[in-house]
């Protein structure tokens, strides 16, 4: 399965699919709705909800005639978590590191008060 | 040169940003700090200062071997109890702004990542770290990506397929 999650990688990366999942989020939406606001042809459109549906981030309901799609938010949850996850961790780690910069500058700038080169304090 | 998806130079990471690469199974991370690129540079080559920010704030950190120089090579172990983790790499590039380095977790020693840290001076006293993160395939990057959590990678497929299974396919 580890394709699949390649292609909701794959899926997300682009800036307008990540707008419709966004827009996904609030409600389904009919493939014209979604296309509106993009100055793209539906065929783009339609082409960019394929590769969402081959990543299993979105449905498209059988039963009605407008055929509107859905995220499975299940999916898109998943993904996002795990990202940010990984996120989290790195922002730790550099959290860290920004304690040892802080102390290595402090090192650096021995006195106390700080360095003025620009003349008189205001 | 790798496939930059490089960000405007008006945006601000005071948080670390991250973004999986759509061509090559990559992650870029993007970090502001308030230093300037050589205090950044010593914080990753001075094994001391290294110690002091790498592990979790759950382990314990020991590092066995610290060349970071062009052409040197590393060896680090996270303890957290009775288990432990080793990393090792070389250092293929030591820059002045720039570290090249492979990066292996001794877990699985044929799983090698490549990684390219950039330091880019921002001009106000701060500088701009971009990590690359280069695995050898789309599944070994996902399996990072999915490593910090914590259901291993082979659950979060499992629950994955679960969810797929559901919907229809």
């Amino acid at each position: 399965m580890t394709d699949q999650l390649s292609r909701v990688f794959a899926a997300l990366a682009d800036p307008t699919r990540r707008d419709m999942v966004a827009r996904l989020t609030e409600a389904d939406h009919t493939v014209g709705d979604l296309a509106e606001p993009y100055d793209v042809s539906l065929q783009a459109v339609s082409k960019h909800l394929k590769v969402l549906e081959d990543a299993g981030l979105v449905t498209r309901s059988r039963q009605a005639q407008r055929r509107p799609v859905h995220l499975e938010a299940e999916v898109f949850d998943l993904m996002t978590k795990w990202i940010e996850r990984y996120r989290r961790q790195a922002e730790e780690r550099f959290s860290r590191l920004d304690a040892v910069l802080a102390r290595m500058q402090d090192e650096d700038n021995p006195t106390p008060n700080d360095t003025t080169q620009e003349g008189t304090a205001s | 040169m790798t496939t930059t998806q490089t960000p405007e130079k008006t945006t601000r990471y005071p948080e670390a940003a991250i973004l999986p690469d759509e061509h090559v199974p990559a992650v870029h991370i993007w970090r502001d700090f308030e230093a300037t690129p050589a205090q950044l540079m010593r914080a990753h080559t001075d094994a001391d200062l290294f110690a002091q920010w790498i592990g979790p704030s759950s382990l314990t950190t020991r590092i066995e071997e610290w060349a970071c120089r062009t052409n040197g090579a590393y060896r680090y172990v996270s303890t957290r109890g009775e288990e432990e983790y080793a990393f090792r790499g070389t250092f293929p590039f030591v820059g002045d702004d720039k570290i090249v380095q492979t990066f292996t977790w001794e877990g699985m020693p044929e799983a090698v990542a490549l990684e390219t840290l950039t330091f880019e001076d921002l001009g106000d006293g701060r500088t701009r770290l971009h990590a690359f993160s280069l695995c050898d395939s789309f599944e070994g990057r996902d399996q990072m990506l999915a490593s910090g959590m914590e259901t291993g990678v082979h659950e979060g497929y499992a629950k994955l397929d679960d969810m797929l299974a559901k919907g229809t396919f």
